[in-house]
């Protein structure tokens, strides 16, 4: 009894002192850095300026911001229209195939996310598998170029980030009352209105939760466009990684880190309004 | 001639190497109220699911309304269900739930609100059109079931224990409610419970199925009073069953040894001498007599001690243990032969039957 109130304790403590550490005090690190200035020779100086944020606003920066949003939206659409049967079939199968299946929907993750954009890189390039087996098939007669381009940099992001909008669309599908459906098909319904009327605002839930989990990685995960889109595919990630890494520029770097928290922010806090509470916990978020 | 709404003829349905029904012939004539009656596991629902579409016989033809029906989808049989736990849209009002199957076939805008509220207003919900389920008590819940299946108007209803998972009283008022709509819809009504009593107070004719074959289809009189195996006399009410064999038969009586007593019956089924049989007998007709009530002891008496003594309001029920060691159960009802009944534990009776109320039936293990 003792025993395991002090254990509740500990760890209770634990995860909290983990997130006010490395989540809250991280956070506000960033926001602190961002209202301050630098020079040449400090990353930065303590001194209150608002120049971060205002050098934000031109004209090149908004065109980034654009186009990591469309990008990411693209991605999103993409991950939604594959993953949404591909959860819906998951959850109809066999206990010993779903397993299986989950299985292999979760093995890659085992693997750097960096060496599978290689793959990727070997799969798409001009003298790469994807073109080999299109001239092959004679499907295409030149080789296309995929490598280096926003398409690649999609497929990219989209094959790292299905699983994300998988699972919490299967957990949604588990949850859900199959007898549901037959009661729709009872009461007359053909494929289209069981879909359209039972099956998709029932799995709302699932669906906001996926989207946001695909959304926001979707526009930082900087190593992917640097792969894959090469020097031309600039996004928000690979801002913040610039500003960081190369132009020694903490305060805007950490200005970008903060608009995109809040947009986020934002995004849960619709999904917060959009949703019930027994609606969130079907899919455990 | 009645017409024939639903007619199941030969129909088996295996799952895997499991068969789950055998053989299953039955008819549902028009407006009546017809109950599937079995232990759990014994197909009923099954059975219910072959005629609503959701399962396919493995042999076999389900034919609605002189169609035959294999292979036509649940949404194309104007047959609808009363699921077992009311599976309502939860995110759809209550007047969306009860639209949704005029909805599916197309019914005009102003034809459907209409039918809606008259549905609505027929389980006494009119007033909750704009509900959720989720904010209705599990009785509101069950209307609204009802009603969002009988605003089509189906050839068939179906319901699949749908009163199982009320309180006592609540499944009382149900019961009635739910025989009184079955009467002023005329619908057919096919009703699945594993509960005797129910099944006896609702139904125009019950449908008792063992192990996936149908044991009796009869009126709840005729499957009460003449079952016709040991499975549906032990199935349905209280009994009390003798083991014994036929001595000799003679015209239409045959002798039998009840507790080492011979006695002859009626010979309603062909018994052949030497023939082991069961004579069941229910605790209702039963009478057990005190000692002093019975002046000269007639050869039909069996003595015996009671040895447990239940009262139950309306009735006393006794258990009283012949001389063989058999305990025999009792039911005495009240009445103005017996204003008293009183009886103590350790009392010695005599116990008898009215003769022609017992049922012969042939051995089964």
């Amino acid at each position: 009894m003792k025993y395991d109130s002090h254990f509740r304790y500990f760890s209770l403590t634990l995860i909290w002192a983990w997130l006010g550490i490395f989540a809250l005090l991280a956070f506000l690190l960033v926001l602190g850095v961002s209202f301050l200035d630098h020079t040449q020779a400090h990353i930065v100086i303590p001194r209150l300026t608002f120049t971060n944020y205002q050098f934000l606003f031109q004209p090149m920066l908004l065109k980034i911001f654009g186009k990591s949003f469309s990008i990411a939206a693209t991605v999103t659409f993409f991950c939604l229209i594959i993953g949404y049967p591909f959860a819906y079939f998951l959850s109809q199968l066999d206990r010993h195939y779903k397993s299986l299946l989950m299985l292999f929907l979760i093995i890659p993750f085992w693997t750097s996310s960096l060496v599978r954009s290689y793959a990727i890189m070997a799969i798409l390039k001009t003298k790469g598998l994807l073109n080999l087996l299109l001239l092959t098939l004679g499907i295409i007669h030149q080789p296309m170029q995929l490598l280096f381009t926003n398409v690649a940099v999609i497929i990219g992001l989209v094959y790292n980030l299905l699983p994300f909008m998988v699972l919490p669309l299967y957990a949604n599908f588990e949850r859900l009352d199959r007898r549901l459906l037959e009661a729709a098909e009872d009461l007359g319904a053909g494929r289209f209105i069981k879909v359209y009327k039972i099956l998709l605002p029932l799995t709302k839930p699932g669906i906001y939760a996926g989207v946001m989990m695909v959304f926001l990685p979707s526009m930082t995960l900087f190593y992917i466009p640097d792969l894959l889109g090469g020097a031309r595919s600039l996004l928000l990630g690979n801002l913040i990684e610039n500003q960081f890494l190369f132009a020694n520029n903490w305060p805007v770097g950490s200005a970008v880190s903060v608009i995109l928290t809040a947009v986020m922010g934002g995004m849960l806090f619709i999904y917060w309004r959009a949703t019930q509470r027994h609606e969130r916990q079907q899919v455990l978020l | 001639m009645t017409e024939n709404i639903v007619e199941i003829k030969h129909a088996s349905k295996s799952f895997a190497d499991q068969q789950v029904l055998r053989n299953i012939s039955l008819t549902v004539k028009a407006g009546e109220f017809l109950t599937l009656l079995g232990p759990s596991g014994c197909g009923k629902t099954t059975l219910l699911r072959l005629i609503s579409g959701f399962e396919q016989p493995t042999s076999g033809q389900i034919i609605i309304n002189g169609k035959d029906m294999v292979n036509t989808p649940p949404s194309l049989r104007h047959v609808n269900t009363v699921f077992q736990s009311y599976a309502l849209f939860p995110h759809m009002t209550v007047y969306q739930n009860v639209a949704f199957g005029l909805q599916c076939r197309g019914v005009a805008k102003e034809q459907i609100q209409e039918k809606v509220m008259a549905a609505l207003a027929m389980v006494k919900l009119d007033k909750f059109s704009q509900r959720k389920p989720k904010q209705l008590s599990g009785g509101q819940q069950q209307r609204v079931a009802i009603a969002r299946a009988v605003v089509n108007e189906p050839l068939v209803l179906l319901l699949d224990e749908p009163l199982s998972s009320l309180d006592y009283r609540l499944r009382k008022a149900m019961q009635l409610e739910l025989k009184q709509l079955q009467r002023n819809l005329g619908i057919a009504f096919v009703f699945v419970t594993h509960d005797q009593e129910e099944a006896l107070s609702m139904s125009d004719r019950v449908v008792i199925l063992d192990e996936g074959h149908v044991e009796q289809i009869g009126t709840p009189r005729e499957v009460y009073e003449e079952p016709v195996s040991l499975a549906v006399a032990k199935f349905i009410g209280e009994t009390n069953i003798f083991d014994t064999e036929v001595l000799a038969v003679k015209d239409n009586k045959i002798t039998v040894t009840v507790e080492q007593e011979q006695h002859e019956y009626t010979n309603k089924r062909g018994f052949v001498a030497g023939q082991k049989v069961h004579v069941v007998v229910r605790p209702e007709d039963v009478r057990a007599w005190d000692k002093v009530d019975v002046p000269g002891v007639t050869g039909a008496m069996l003595p015996g001690v009671v040895e447990e003594v239940i009262y139950k309001g309306t009735t006393v029920d006794l258990m009283v243990r012949l001389a063989s060691g058999k305990v025999v159960a009792t039911t005495e009802f009240f009445d103005e032969d017996d204003p008293k009944l009183e009886y103590s534990i350790g009392e010695k009776v005599w116990v008898e039957w009215t003769p022609g109320w017992e049922v012969i039936l042939p051995y089964e293990v």
